[in-house]
């Protein structure tokens, strides 16, 4: 051990060689890039070594989404490579969709060199800069003895803690001159040391709450998924042991089976009539790794107004932010379960079962006015039926399937009826809504995952944004299914136009939509078009035994809404739901007007 | 009705002991800006060579929820090590420099001087017709000073901002 780590330490290389030696020592295998004249050393390094795997996307914006991806499939940090100016600023999107939805991702930058930066060279832009709001830390390498050890730091930060984004800024004297190269560093950081473990006081305090409820809800979050498939295990013992409902959010979708009679389906804006009920009547929520995100609370002063509520977040800036709570718990979302599960079985105080028993029959009677019902009639094909479909045909072939969506209505279809029994297995743009994020994400899965069947639910217009990548997919042959619920409009957009907007639908037809079986066959892929019921379950096994990657391009009804919806600026209690089921049917008041 | 802790405003002077590097005052800015909260006033110097440190003292106001959410932001800033509400943590020290030129002659002259004299504000420069004053206090007190400073020459004002201390044996 001494010795490697003498030879490491005296070893001299250049900053290129540094770079790609820090990152194997940080385990990563595969980096998603694109060169340019900055970042020539880089590739030229990468070139002569193989231990490392470059992919070549088509966008730099595909680049980082492919490594989130990458990074929420695998629980690894995501790594990108792309040249200065262009390349910098191309990826920004995808920097700040890592960021709304904490992924770890490390976003390697070239730069011009040293002695230029400032005077506008050619392909400068001041990344630093423009990225500082859009990661969770940035670095501008100025010293190349300080190389080798910002590549570790990079790492530490980009993963502990709240999980982000970490753009390091490489001009290009720093990758060809020559310097020594560290390991990294055994001591803990100087300044950044997040709390992972809560404060037993906490823990007391919730679990008194949690053991004296009448009417509990356990509302879990992407916190859940971050932390590892161990804290989802935990998670799933927890809520079992003290016999209470579970709602997902978008993000947490995979956190809890969604196949187990505990849990009530995702909440929020698109979220079940059960799931809105239960957090809307609970009388304690225990809220693990979830940030009362505004399509998660609506109106937030009749945002669960009876309730005592317990947070658990590893980010204290999350806690008391949007919604006042009863009790905080700082800490990773396993720990804080570990530890909610050790208190809970060593207190004394019982449930109250008969309660606990009587609020189920209401969660019941709820779930009997089966919101997410639709009728599947005559043979123009319902989205929300091609998704389920989609589902069951997969779940009754039991291969490992990973799903990612675009942005849209069909990307809350797809988190309604497609039902995941296990974390990082659904890769969506939460925070963000990134349109364009599917297909690069399903990139990334499917390099992480060679053997897996990965799915990216599409809609037409979102596919588009970064359609380039089918380019990707060719070359490494990736298998990657698109499933495009074609409904020709920007349909969460026509959505909204027809019930805020008086049916005035501005701007939302998707118009000279290309031919996308054409579009498939010119990327080599494979196109498939469906506009029957009756052929969907055929093209569906179709797509699926199809060894390379494919286009179907599903002609779904063109004037579906997504129900149940919660329109901005409503409560829980005053959701819309589908036309014949009965229900509180909000108005839209003038400040939900201003709200998006 | 609203809870009265969300909207009644407090004013809050925290100190933040930072890494002493490039872009940390950028990043605590940036979050002030992109955040929407209040700067009344922002200090920033190093305070130990040694191991490279910077203390920054912010004056804000909010209300306590908006307080708490501005120490949390800047608690999570990687090159942070310490954030203090001085407020709220017990009795503190805060006080600002200003550096007052007056300009005048014959009567308006001698007041300013005497006006000086009652405030214990120093002359550090003086010509024929105009002098600089130099006054340490609190912002209150160089507030009274520049407001009776006003009708008698004053032209030109340039303020530190607030520097505070927690009063007592108790360091950061
Ligand atoms: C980059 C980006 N631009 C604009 C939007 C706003 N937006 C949200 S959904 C949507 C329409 C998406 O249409 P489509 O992909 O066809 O999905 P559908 O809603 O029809 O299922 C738009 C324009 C967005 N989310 N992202
Ligand atoms: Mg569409």
């Amino acid at each position: 051990m001494s010795a490697t780590l003498q030879t490491a330490e005296t070893r001299t290389m250049t900053g290129a060689e540094i770079v790609l030696q820090a990152l194997k020592d940080n385990g990563v295998e595969v980096i998603f890039g694109y060169p340019g004249g900055a970042v020539l050393p880089l590739y030229d390094a990468l070139f002569q070594q193989n231990a490392i795997r470059h992919i070549l996307v088509r966008h730099e914006q595909a680049a980082v989404h492919a490594a989130e991806g990458y990074a929420r499939s695998t629980g690894k940090v995501g790594v990108v490579l792309v040249t200065s100016g262009p390349g910098a600023t191309n990826a920004v999107t995808g920097l700040v969709d890592a960021l709304m939805d904490s992924i770890p991702v490390i976003c390697l930058t070239g730069q011009v060199p040293t002695h230029l930066i400032g005077n506008d060279a050619f392909q400068e832009a001041d990344t630093t800069g423009i990225t500082r709001p859009a990661t969770k830390h940035n670095y501008l390498v100025k010293d190349i003895r300080k190389l080798a050890s910002t590549v570790h730091e990079a790492f530490y930060v980009s993963k502990s803690g709240r999980p982000g984004p970490v753009v390091i800024d490489l001009p290009k004297d720093i990758l060809i001159g020559k310097g020594p190269y560290s390991e990294a560093p055994q001591a803990p950081h100087r300044s950044y040391r997040p709390q992972t473990e809560p404060d037993a006081a906490s823990i007391r305090a919730a679990v008194r709450l949690l053991k004296g409820a009448k009417r509990p809800v356990v509302y879990a979050g992407g916190g859940v998924i971050n932390s590892g498939p161990e804290a989802a295990r935990l998670l799933g013992d927890f809520v079992r042991m003290a016999n209470m409902p579970c709602t997902n959010t978008l993000m947490g979708l995979g956190a809890f089976p969604s196949e187990d009679p505990q849990f009530l389906g995702m909440l929020g804006m698109h979220g079940t009539y059960e799931a809105n009920l239960a957090m809307h009547g609970c009388d304690v929520m225990l809220n693990i790794g979830a940030r009362f995100d505004d399509r998660v609370t609506g109106r937030l002063n009749a945002f669960s107004p009876n309730s005592k509520k317990i947070h658990a977040d590893i980010d204290p800036s999350s806690i008391n932010k949007n919604v006042k709570v009863d009790v905080a718990v700082v800490g990773d979302a396993g720990a804080v379960l570990k530890a909610l599960i050790e208190c809970w079985q060593a207190e004394e105080q019982p449930q109250d079962k008969p309660a606990i028993a009587a609020w189920w029959r209401a969660i019941d009677g709820w779930r009997g006015k089966g919101c997410l019902q639709y009728r599947q009639e005559g043979s123009i094909i319902k989205p929300q039926h091609a998704v389920k479909r989609l589902y069951e045909i997969t779940r009754e072939m039991g291969r490992e399937t990973f799903i990612t969506t675009e942005v849209g209505q069909h990307q809350m279809w797809a988190a309604q009826y497609f039902g995941f029994q296990k974390p990082n297995r659904w890769m969506t743009s939460g925070g963000l809504g990134t349109m364009g994020y599917g297909l690069p994400a399903a990139m990334g899965v499917q390099i992480a995952h060679p053997d897996a069947l990965v799915i990216d639910i599409a809609g037409e217009a979102s596919i588009l944004m970064n359609i380039q990548e089918m380019g990707t997919l060719a070359q490494y042959r990736l298998p990657v299914k698109v499933f495009i619920l074609n409904n020709e409009y920007m349909g969460m957009v026509r959505q909204w136009q027809e019930l805020l907007h008086g049916s005035r639908y501005s701007e939302s037809y998707s118009e000279a939509l290309p031919d996308f079986v054409r579009l498939a066959e010119a990327f080599h892929a494979r196109g498939m078009r469906v506009t029957e019921a009756g052929q969907l379950d055929d093209a569906i096994r179709e797509m699926i035994a199809h060894p390379g990657p494919v286009i179907a391009d599903i002609a779904v009804a063109k004037d579906e809404n997504c129900f149940p919806m919660i329109p901005s600026g409503a409560a829980h209690n005053e959701m819309i739901l589908a036309p014949g089921q009965e229900g509180g049917v909000a108005g839209v008041t003038d400040e939900g007007m201003v709200l998006v | 009705m609203p809870d009265l802790a969300e909207i009644t405003q407090r004013n809050a002077t925290i100190a933040v002991l930072v890494e002493n590097e490039a872009g940390i005052l950028a990043r605590v800015v940036g979050l002030f800006s992109g955040r929407g909260y209040n700067i009344e006033s922002l200090t920033v110097a190093p305070v130990d060579a040694d191991r490279r440190l910077s203390r920054i003292t912010i004056v804000t106001s909010g209300t306590d929820m908006v307080i708490e959410q501005i120490k949390a932001q800047l608690d999570r800033l990687v090159p942070v090590h310490k954030v203090s509400d001085l407020t709220l943590e017990g009795p503190h020290l805060a006080r600002e420099l200003a550096l007052i030129k007056i300009v005048g002659k014959g009567e308006a002259r001698m007041e300013a001087l005497r006006l000086a004299d009652a405030f214990r504000a120093r002359v550090v420069d003086a010509t024929i017709e105009s002098f600089v004053f130099e006054m340490t206090g609190s912002g209150d007190k160089l507030d009274a000073f520049i407001a009776l400073m006003r009708p008698i020459g004053l032209t030109e004002i340039s303020r530190t901002g607030v520097v505070a201390i927690a009063r007592g044996s108790r360091g950061l």
